[in-house]
């Protein structure tokens, strides 16, 4: 193909392109840089402490392993809109194991429960080609009401309280304490910058939990599993194209069979890392709050990758934790955080001579900047939405640029293929 | 399999199948499956029971209708239930804080309704339209943002009436009431069930018998297909979601108009939803949604007298889960049956047809 000679010359960062993981090295490094500026500008302390992030680990939990079952499905071809429904039977399977026989026992609850659900979704969808948003939306209803039955007959005798179960142990928390005593001696050195990023960082090491563990873990090994193996390309060709793979013997129906139901059990163990969070231990009728729609649009913003996937769940978590510790003034600060990047946005685009992309971030910038200034607190109800918000805003800029799996989502049938 | 057959038999199948289903559940929890059915059908002549399945019927009713002018187009506008929530709110402010004449006092109630639905659902129809983004997950985002903005609306900074413990939208002046048909001891019917049943019969008239319906149902079947015949897909695409807010926005108002004339903080919700399941029960058929509405409800009043002889009244939400979830498992094995039985026919018509051809070939 001969490029026609108006075209726009190739960029010289396109050439030689950074690989993968600098590139995300890169973009965690200019959010901390920016993160800090807004702190330090702000006053807004909050936006970097240890607590914040501390929170913020825990609150992205559920999301993450949400995502991550939405990511194994999606993978396979199944749109998974269960993952809500598939989370409260997580919580509900984790909270009854939990309170009899500990937090182990809850986990593996959890993703058993989860996993049921994803069986259900598996069978109607796979079997018998229901369409899959019919489906999961009817798991969803299901798994509400069968939760709630279930607790009325089993948690109501012991806890005097149908919507709630009798209060759990949960894991016993850590911390890697040489590690955080000298980040701790960092922050409390007021260094700009040094001290932004060791707040940060002293909250992801304190208070760990094997759940925490376990999400930390989660996320490379599913790269690894759908990404590095034989058993991973069968897998995700079945979600790009499901005739060709037959066509070379891959037995479909098994693949999208296991990943719809691995599906199940990530968002299950969402639901048991809710049961779990040192804060509220124990399950509570409604508790998951739509997180599983939350993981799906975590995932989504992640471009259907596991590392976009750790990066959008971090970001609901944060704004969340943000939200709840330090209220709508930092979520506020949030803003002048936004103009930054759009500003840093404008300039890259700029530089590889975007030039409407770059005028459209430039003006984007300066309305959240007018908003930054004309408003002085966010209302908490409009703080707790936010992750919401921003992800419409990214659908909406980078729709074109994102890339489900071919066969997302379609009827795939046995030995029909043309 | 006649028509008839292949649409009557799913959801009846469906039913019995969850009927069988919590029978089996009701016996392992210790209770009686048979005394169960009993109360939940005496109890349609007690009290208000019959009325109040009818009003909720009609609350259902819209909610089906909103969702299947989407499903008609293949949309599946999951944002029900955001856009009849924050439409019920707006419009009872709306209603509250205008002083107005009796019968205009409730059409600018409704209207209001409709366009805060509207707009509520022209978000997702422009993203899909224009950025392609799909409308399941934008729906579901906005959902979140509608929760949100209620609040936000409700509470005593911005137009909160506070009264006791609870906290409203201003009340709506008597002007503003829709009246109902008092029965009495049994309850009163809402005015606005005959709404309900206007907008059945609109849609199947819009959907069923218009040139506008043809196209919008033919570019749900095949966009490629529409668009080769002069039908604008995205057009159409804006069209059938901002129809399908509009009549969101008036699901919430049944309860607003009748009976709390206020939108309070604890509002029912999961309205949006059921109409999914409706819809799907219904097929998107006026008819059809008719009898899943009034089903559901009717499910939905068994709870309380279940509760009364001491089984466990979440036996009905599963009970529903499982009929939605069995419906559409149920219509796709009868499609492929019968579509298989079509082929079987077809292909034997087409062999008597060419025997003699054959056998003229041979000679």
């Amino acid at each position: 193909m001969t490029a026609p000679a108006t075209s726009r010359p190739v960029p010289a960062a396109r050439a030689r392109r950074l690989p993968g993981w600098a590139t995300s090295m890169l973009v965690v490094l200019v959010g901390l840089v920016v993160l800090s500026i807004t702190a330090t500008l702000t006053g807004q302390l909050q936006l970097t402490s240890a607590g914040t992030a501390q929170a913020a680990v825990q609150l992205l939990l559920p999301i993450l392993f949400a995502g991550l079952g939405g990511l194994w499905a999606e993978r396979a071809g199944v749109i998974n809109l269960g993952l809500e429904g598939m989370m409260i039977l997580g919580t509900w399977g984790a909270a009854w194991a939990g309170y009899q026989w500990g937090p182990w026992a809850a986990l593996a609850a959890g993703a058993v429960f989860g996993a049921l659900g994803g069986l259900l979704h598996a069978v109607a969808t796979v079997t018998f080609g229901v369409n899959h948003i019919v489906s999961g939306v009817a798991i969803t209803l299901l798994g509400a009401g069968v939760t709630k039955y279930l607790s009325t007959l089993l948690f109501l005798p012991v806890s005097a309280n149908p919507r709630q179960s009798p209060p759990l142990r949960g894991f016993d928390s850590f911390s890697i304490t040489p590690l955080t005593d000298v980040l701790d001696a960092l922050v409390r050195a007021n260094l700009v910058f040094v001290t932004d990023v060791a707040g940060i960082l002293q909250g992801l090491l304190t208070g760990l939990t094997p759940t925490v563990l376990l999400g930390a873990l989660a996320v490379p090994v599913t790269y690894l599993l759908l990404w590095r193996t034989a058993f991973g390309l069968r897998l995700r060709s079945c979600g790009e194209n499901p005739v060709a793979a037959e066509s070379l013997g891959v037995s479909v129906y098994t693949y999208k069979y296991i990943a719809v139901i691995v599906s199940g059990g990530l968002a299950g163990l969402g639901g048991a890392a809710l049961v779990l969070n040192p804060g509220q231990l124990g399950y509570l009728e409604g508790q998951t709050g739509g997180r599983g729609y939350i993981g799906l649009a975590a995932m989504i913003f992640g471009n259907w990758r596991p590392g976009g996937l750790l990066a959008g769940s971090a970001l609901f978590g944060y704004v969340d934790a943000l939200q709840l510790r330090a209220g709508g003034d930092a979520v506020h600060a949030l803003l002048y955080a936004g103009t930054i990047l759009a500003v840093l946005v404008a300039v890259l685009w700029f530089a590889q001579r975007y030039w409407l992309a770059a005028v459209w971030a430039l003006v984007a910038g300066l309305v959240v900047y007018l908003v930054y200034f004309f408003v002085d607190t966010i209302p908490s109800q409009f703080a707790a939405f936010a992750p919401q918000i921003v992800t419409l805003l990214v659908l909406a800029v980078a729709s074109q640029r994102l890339r489900p799996p071919a066969a997302d989502g379609l009827e795939y049938r046995r030995g029909e293929g043309d | 399999m006649s028509r008839l057959q292949t649409t009557l038999l799913p959801p009846l199948l469906a039913v019995l199948f969850a009927a069988l289903l919590c029978s089996i559940a009701l016996l392992i929890s210790g209770d009686n499956p048979g005394a169960a059915l009993a109360v939940m059908v005496t109890q349609l002549g007690a009290g208000t029971t019959a009325v109040d399945v009818i009003n909720t019927g009609a609350v259902y009713y819209i909610a089906g209708l909103a969702v299947a002018v989407g499903f008609k187009m293949k949309l599946f506008n999951i944002g029900v239930e955001g856009q009849f929530r924050i439409a019920a709110c707006v419009a009872a402010i709306v209603g509250g804080l205008l002083p107005l004449p009796p019968v205009l006092h409730v059409i600018v109630i409704l209207l209001t309704g409709m366009l805060v639905g509207m707009l509520w659902a022209l978000v997702p129809a422009l993203l899909r339209a224009y950025r392609g983004v799909s409308e399941v997950i934008s729906t579901i985002m906005l959902n979140a943002v509608a929760t949100g903005v209620i609040a936000w609306l409700i509470s005593p900074a911005a137009f909160g009436f506070v009264q006791g413990n609870n906290i409203s939208t201003p009340p709506i002046a008597p002007t503003g009431h829709f009246p109902g048909i008092d029965l009495g001891p049994s309850g009163t019917i809402f005015g606005m069930v005959f709404v309900a049943a206007l907008l059945g019969v609109g849609y199947w008239f819009l959907l069923g018998r218009t040139r506008f319906g043809f196209e919008l149902t033919a570019s749900g079947e095949s966009p490629t297909a529409a668009t080769a015949g002069g039908v604008e897909a995205r057009r159409m695409v804006l069209i059938a979601m901002l129809m399908s807010g509009a009549v969101a926005g008036l699901i919430g108002l049944p309860e607003v108009l009748g009976r709390e004339h206020a939108y309070t903080l604890v509002a029912p919700q999961g309205y949006g939803f059921t109409g999914i399941a409706i819809a799907l029960l219904g097929r998107n058929h006026p008819a059809g949604i008719a009898v899943g509405a009034l089903l559901w409800a009717f499910l939905d009043k068994s709870a309380l007298a279940l509760d009364n002889i001491g089984v466990p009244r979440e036996i009905v939400l599963i009970m529903q889960g499982v009929i939605v979830l069995s419906v559409v498992v149920a219509y796709e094995i009868v499609r492929r049956y019968a579509m298989a039985a079509e082929q079987r026919r077809v292909a034997a018509e087409l062999r008597a047809q060419q025997q003699p051809v054959a056998e003229g070939a041979a000679t």
